[in-house]
C-alpha cells in the first residue's frame, strides 16, 4: 500500500506513427499526495499532456501505447484497467480541464446538460437533484446568472465563461485529482488570473489534488506546491518552488527561467533564450536529451544518460553538472551560487 | 545502470558550443509535394488503382488500332457470338467486333470523365478565386448566379444543351462544364476567403504583391490539394453520369459507343447473351472504381488528417456559412 | 428566426422564377418549329396550330401569359397530345415516382447512416471492411447494372420478386432496393467520415474523461455532431428521389415522372419538357428552403444569427 494518493513510476509512452515510433514519454516518475498541486512545466511536445491523460488513459490506442511502467492510485495499478472499468475513476476520481474550451464544449449540447450527465453518471441522484448541483456548481464557480448559464449553449458564452464552466463540470463529482491541461492557455490576460484565483479557492475549499501542466513558469508560482520540469519525455528536475526558482540546478531550468520576465528591480538583466529545438523524438539522443541545446554541454553529456541527483528530500536534478567529476559552475540564475550540494555530489542514484 | 567507471574524467570536458549545430533536425526535411508522393507510393491500393487507370487508358488508346475489326463494321453472319479467339469479347447483335467497341467506348467514356471533369474545375477556380478575392459585389453577384444554378436539377442542363447541340460526347462535355463549375467555384472561394487573412496572405500583400501572385503563389499552393482531390472524385461522377445518360438514350448514340450504352444495350439482353452486359458493365465500374479509390487515397495522402474535402455538392460553401456566424457571435 | 425564414423564401421565390424564366426562353429561342420536326403538315395547318397554341404572338407576350399561367399553378400544355395539360401528366405520374422514391428514402438513408455508424465504431474490423466493400460497390456500379443483377438474382434465379411492371407493393421491391443501394452507400461512406471526424474533436475527450459510457457518448455527443453536416445535402437529394429516376422508371417499365420526362424530350415537346423542368425545380428549390429551416433548428449555433 503506498502512502502517495497518486504514484507513477517509469512510465513509458509511445505513438506507432507511419513514419515510425514516437516515444512521447521515456520513463517519468512522480507522486502526488492529498491536497496538493503539483506542476509540470516543460515546452510544447515535451509529453506532459500525454502523461497526464494515460493518467486518466484518454489516449486512444492505437496509436498510442503504454510500453511500461505503473500508475497506483491509492495503491491500486491502473495500467491494466479496461476502458470499461476506467469509466468508474474518470470524471470520478480524477477529472480534466482541457486548454481549449472552445472546442472541449460539445457545440450542441446545453452546458447544463454537460454537467449533468456527469453527475447522473457517478452519484446517485436523480435528474432533479443532478440539475440543482449542476446549478450549484456553476455558481460556485463565480458564473453570474448560473440558472441561465445552464440553459445556454457553449458558443454563447466568452472563453472564460466557458472554462468556468469547464471546471464547473470537472469538480461537480467531488474528484481526489483534478487535472489541468494548460487551463489558462488560451485565454485573456486577466482572465486567466482570475481562473487561476478560483483553481486556488477551489483547492482550498475542498482539498482537491491538482496536477498543472503549463509551459509558463509565472502560473506556477502562484499555485504549485511542487514543480516538475520536463523535457524531451522526461522529468529533468523537480523539487519546491523554491528549489526551482533559487535553487535551480538543471541548465534548462536556467533556461526557462531566464527567459521569464521578472516583476523585481532587476532591471539590468536580460531575458535569454535557449537556442535550438527539442530533439525529434522519433530518435531519441543517446546522452542527454538537452545537451545539444546546453550551454554547458561535456562530452559525456552526449554518450549516457545523466543520472538523477538528489539535492536534497524534494529537490532532485538530472544532469551531469552535479557530478563531482565536472568542473563547478555558476548558474546564471538564481540565489544560491553554487551548482553542487557540498558531500552529496557524484551520488548515482 | 551506469557504472561509474565506464565514463573517464576527461569526459567531463565542457564542448565548445560553437561548434555544435543546436538547429539540427535528425529527420531529413521533406517539402509538402514529395511527402505526399512518398505517402501515396506507399499505399498500395493508391498504386494498385494508379495502375489499372494506366492499363485501362492503354487499352482505350491502343487497342481499337491494333484491333483486326472496326467499331462500327457490323457482320450479321457473325451476330452475337460469345467470346472466343477471334472476338475476345464476342459481337454483338448486328456482329459488332465487340473488343473493338469496348475500348472505343472506354476512350469516349474516359475522354468525357477527364474533359468533362477538368474544364469545369478550371472555371470554377478562376471564377471562385475571383469572387473570393475582391468580394464586395462581385461576390455578390457570382454568389447569387451559383445558388440559383444549384438549385436546378442537373438532368435539366443536360436536356437543355442536349436540345441546343444535340446527342454525343461534345454536348455531355458542354453539359458538364455549364453545370460542375458552380460547385467547385463555390468550394475555391471559401477556401480563397478561408486563407485571404491569413497572416502569410497579409505578409506578402504587405510585401506589396499583387493580388494575382498572392492568389497564385500563395494561396493557390494551399488549396492545390483539395483541388486535386475534388477533381479526383468528380471524374467518376462525371462517367458515372455519362453512364446513366446513355441507358436513357440521351448521351452516345451509336453507332459511336460509349461504356455506359454499351452495358446498357447489353442490360436489355442478359438473359440471352449475358457476356454482352457483364463485360462493358465490369469494365465501367473498374475504370469509377480505380478513380474513386484514387481519389481517397490521394486525400488520405494528402494529409491523413484532412477534415474538410471540397465537396463537388456545394456542402462545403453551406458549412462555411455557419462557421462565419459562429464566429459573428463571438 | 422569423426573419430568417422570411429571408430564405424569398430568396426561393426569386429562384423559382429565374428557372421558370430562364427555361422559358432558352426553350422558346430553340432552332427550328416543333411541327416540322415529326410529322409533314401543310403550311396552315402549321400556322393554325401556331396561332392556338398562341406561338404566333410575341415572346414577351407569351412570357407573361405563361409566367401568370404559372401563378395560378397551371404548368402549361402538351404541343404533341392535344389537350393534355403537364398538371394531368404530373397528377399521374408523380404520385408513382413520389412513392418509389420515398420507399428508397425510407430503407436507404436511415441503413446507410446506420451501417456508418457501426463501421466508424468497429474501425478496422471485419464488419468496417465489409461495409467499405459494399459502399465502395454501391458508389462505383452504375443503378441499371445493379438493377439488372438484382432483376437476373431475385427475379428470375430465385423468382421472389416480379421483374418489372408497376402494379403490387411486391413489384416495388426490387426498383427500391436498387435506389436505396446508391443511397445506403454514400451514406454510410459520409455518416463513417463524419463519425471519425468528430471522435477527433476535444468534446469527445472531455466526454470520456468525465467517464461516460461509450453508448452514452456515440448516442449522446457522437452522432448528433455527425450528423448536421450530413442534412444540408438533404434537400437536393430527397427532391430528385422523389422526382422519379429515369434510369430506374426506364429499368422496370414503371409509368413515372422520369420515365415521362425523357419520352418527352424525346419527344421534342418542348411546353411539356418546360412545364415539368419548372415543377422539379420548385420542387427543389422548396425542399432545400425546408432543409435550411431544419439545419438552423439542429444546429445551435447558427439559431441566433
Amino acid at each position: 500500500m503506498s502512502k502517495h494518493l497518486l504514484e507513477v513510476k517509469d512510465l513509458y509512452v509511445s505513438f506507432d506513427t507511419y513514419a515510425g515510433e514516437v516515444q512521447a514519454v521515456r520513463g517519468v516518475d512522480f507522486t502526488l499526495d492529498g491536497g496538493e498541486t503539483l506542476a509540470i512545466v516543460g515546452e510544447s511536445g515535451c509529453g506532459k499532456s500525454v502523461t497526464v491523460q494515460t493518467i486518466m488513459k484518454l489516449n486512444p490506442e492505437p496509436p498510442s501505447r503504454i510500453k511500461g511502467g505503473s500508475i497506483l492510485y491509492r495503491g491500486e495499478e491502473l495500467i491494466n484497467k479496461t476502458n470499461r472499468e476506467m469509466q468508474a475513476y474518470r470524471g470520478k476520481e480524477f477529472s480534466m480541464i482541457f486548454q481549449d474550451s472552445m472546442t472541449s464544449l460539445n457545440p450542441t449540447m446545453r452546458v447544463g446538460r454537460q454537467i449533468s450527465e456527469a453527475i447522473l453518471k457517478h452519484r446517485k441522484m436523480d435528474r432533479k437533484e443532478a440539475k440543482k448541483l449542476a446549478v450549484e456548481m456553476l455558481a460556485k464557480v463565480g458564473l453570474p446568472n448560473p440558472d441561465k448559464c445552464y440553459r445556454q449553449y457553449p458558443h454563447t458564452l466568452s472563453g472564460g465563461m466557458r472554462q468556468r464552466v469547464m471546471i464547473a463540470m470537472a469538480l461537480s463529482c467531488e474528484p481526489a485529482i483534478l487535472l489541468a491541461d494548460e487551463p489558462t492557455t488560451a485565454l485573456d490576460v486577466t482572465t486567466q488570473a482570475q481562473i487561476l484565483e478560483l483553481m486556488k479557492e477551489i483547492k482550498e475549499r475542498t482539498g482537491t489534488s491538482i496536477i498543472l501542466i503549463t509551459h509558463n513558469l509565472g502560473v506556477v508560482s502562484r499555485m504549485a506546491d511542487r514543480i516538475a520540469i520536463m523535457y524531451a519525455g522526461k522529468i529533468v528536475e523537480r523539487g519546491l518552488p523554491d528549489d526551482i526558482f533559487y535553487r535551480p540546478k538543471h541548465p534548462y531550468t536556467w533556461g526557462l527561467l531566464g527567459s521569464m520576465p521578472d516583476m523585481s528591480l532587476r532591471t539590468d538583466r536580460k531575458l535569454t533564450s535557449i537556442p535550438g529545438t527539442p530533439p525529434d523524438l522519433f530518435a531519441p539522443p543517446e546522452g542527454c536529451a538537452f545537451a545539444s541545446r546546453c550551454p554547458y554541454c561535456m562530452h559525456v553529456c552526449l554518450k549516457h544518460e545523466p543520472p538523477v541527483f538528489d539535492m536534497s528530500e524534494e529537490h532532485q536534478s538530472a544532469c551531469w553538472l552535479i557530478d563531482s567529476r565536472a568542473e563547478m559552475v555558476v548558474p546564471p540564475l538564481g540565489e544560491d551560487k553554487t551548482l553542487r550540494v557540498k558531500g552529496r555530489g557524484g551520488h548515482v542514484v | 545502470m551506469i557504472r561509474d567507471n565506464d565514463i573517464k574524467n576527461t569526459d567531463f570536458k565542457f564542448i565548445d558550443i560553437g561548434s555544435m549545430d543546436t538547429e539540427s533536425i535528425v529527420r531529413p526535411s521533406t517539402s509538402y509535394w514529395p511527402d505526399v508522393w512518398m505517402r501515396l507510393r506507399r499505399n498500395r491500393l493508391a498504386m494498385t488503382c494508379l495502375t489499372i487507370i494506366a492499363v485501362l487508358t492503354l487499352l482505350a488508346i491502343f487497342a481499337p488500332i491494333l484491333s483486326d475489326y472496326e467499331y462500327d463494321a457490323t457482320n450479321l453472319s457473325k451476330a452475337n457470338l460469345p467470346p472466343c479467339a477471334e472476338h475476345w469479347f464476342g459481337t454483338d447483335s448486328v456482329g459488332r467486333d465487340l473488343w473493338t467497341r469496348v475500348w472505343v467506348g472506354a476512350r469516349v467514356s474516359l475522354m468525357v470523365g477527364l474533359v468533362g471533369a477538368i474544364i469545369p474545375f478550371v472555371i470554377g477556380t478562376i471564377v471562385g478565386a475571383i469572387a473570393g478575392w475582391f468580394g464586395g459585389w462581385i461576390d455578390m453577384i457570382i454568389m447569387r448566379i451559383i445558388d440559383v444554378g444549384l438549385c436546378i436539377p442537373s438532368m435539366i442542363y443536360v436536356i437543355l444543351i442536349i436540345l441546343y447541340l444535340g446527342g454525343g460526347a461534345k454536348s455531355l462535355i458542354v453539359a458538364m462544364a455549364i453545370m460542375g463549375w458552380m460547385g467547385s467555384a463555390r468550394g475555391f472561394r471559401a477556401r480563397v476567403l478561408q486563407f485571404k487573412n491569413r497572416e502569410f496572405a497579409l505578409a506578402a500583400k504587405t510585401l506589396g504583391a499583387s493580388p494575382k501572385r498572392i492568389v497564385f503563389r500563395h494561396i493557390l499552393p494551399n488549396i492545390l490539394g483539395n483541388i486535386a482531390v475534388g477533381l479526383a472524385s468528380f471524374i467518376p461522377s462525371v462517367i458515372f453520369m455519362e453512364a446513366g445518360l446513355s441507358f436513357i438514350g440521351l448521351g452516345i448514340a451509336p453507332p459511336m459507343t460509349s461504356l455506359g450504352q454499351l452495358a446498357s444495350d447489353g442490360a436489355g439482353k442478359y438473359r440471352t447473351f449475358f457476356y454482352q452486359f457483364a463485360i462493358p458493365s465490369l469494365v465501367i465500374s473498374i475504370i469509377i472504381f480505380a478513380f474513386f479509390m484514387f481519389g481517397n487515397c490521394l486525400r488520405d495522402s494528402l494529409d491523413p488528417k484532412l477534415r474538410d474535402q471540397m465537396l463537388i455538392n456545394g456542402r462545403r460553401g453551406r458549412k462555411d456559412m455557419a462557421g462565419k456566424k459562429v464566429s459573428a457571435d463571438e | 428566426m422569423r426573419r430568417y425564414i422570411v429571408r430564405r423564401f424569398f430568396i426561393s421565390v426569386v429562384t423559382v422564377w429565374t428557372i421558370a424564366t430562364v427555361c422559358f426562353f432558352l426553350l422558346r429561342l430553340l432552332p427550328g418549329n416543333p411541327f416540322l420536326s415529326t410529322t409533314i403538315m401543310k403550311q396552315d395547318m402549321v400556322d393554325k396550330m401556331m396561332r392556338y397554341y398562341g406561338l404566333d404572338k410575341p415572346l414577351w407576350q407569351q412570357y407573361i401569359t405563361y409566367m401568370g399561367n404559372l401563378l395560378r399553378g397551371d404548368f402549361g400544355y402538351s404541343l404533341k397530345y392535344a389537350g393534355r395539360s403537364v398538371n394531368y401528366v404530373i397528377k399521374s405520374t408523380f404520385p408513382t415516382s413520389a412513392q418509389l422514391g420515398m420507399q428508397a428514402l425510407f430503407f436507404g438513408i436511415p441503413t446507410g447512416t446506420l451501417l456508418g455508424i457501426i463501421s466508424a465504431k468497429r474501425r478496422g474490423k471485419e464488419l468496417d471492411y465489409a461495409f467499405n466493400a459494399l459502399s465502395v460497390i454501391g458508389i462505383s456500379v452504375p443503378s441499371f447494372i445493379i438493377a439488372a443483377l438484382l432483376q437476373y438474382i431475385l427475379g428470375l434465379k430465385l423468382g421472389w420478386f416480379p421483374v418489372a411492371q408497376w402494379k403490387s407493393f411486391s413489384h416495388t421491391i426490387l426498383p427500391t432496393l436498387t435506389l436505396s443501394f446508391g443511397i445506403i452507400a454514400s451514406h454510410c461512406r459520409s455518416m463513417r467520415t463524419l463519425m471519425l471526424e468528430v471522435d477527433q474533436q476535444d468534446y469527445l475527450k472531455t466526454a470520456r474523461a468525465k467517464g461516460l459510457g461509450e453508448t452514452r457518448i456515440v448516442f449522446f455527443h457522437q452522432i448528433r455532431n455527425a450528423i448536421i453536416p450530413m442534412i444540408t445535402g438533404l434537400g437536393t437529394e430527397i427532391a430528385g428521389l422523389l422526382m422519379g429516376s429515369y434510369v430506374v422508371e426506364k429499368i422496370f417499365s414503371i409509368p413515372g415522372m422520369g420515365s415521362y420526362f425523357v419520352t418527352s424530350i424525346q419527344g421534342l415537346d418542348y411546353t411539356m419538357v418546360l412545364g415539368l423542368v419548372v415543377f422539379q425545380g420548385t420542387f427543389v428549390v422548396f425542399a432545400n428552403f425546408l432543409v435550411d429551416i431544419l439545419y438552423v433548428i439542429v444546429d445551435p449555433r447558427i439559431r441566433i444569427s
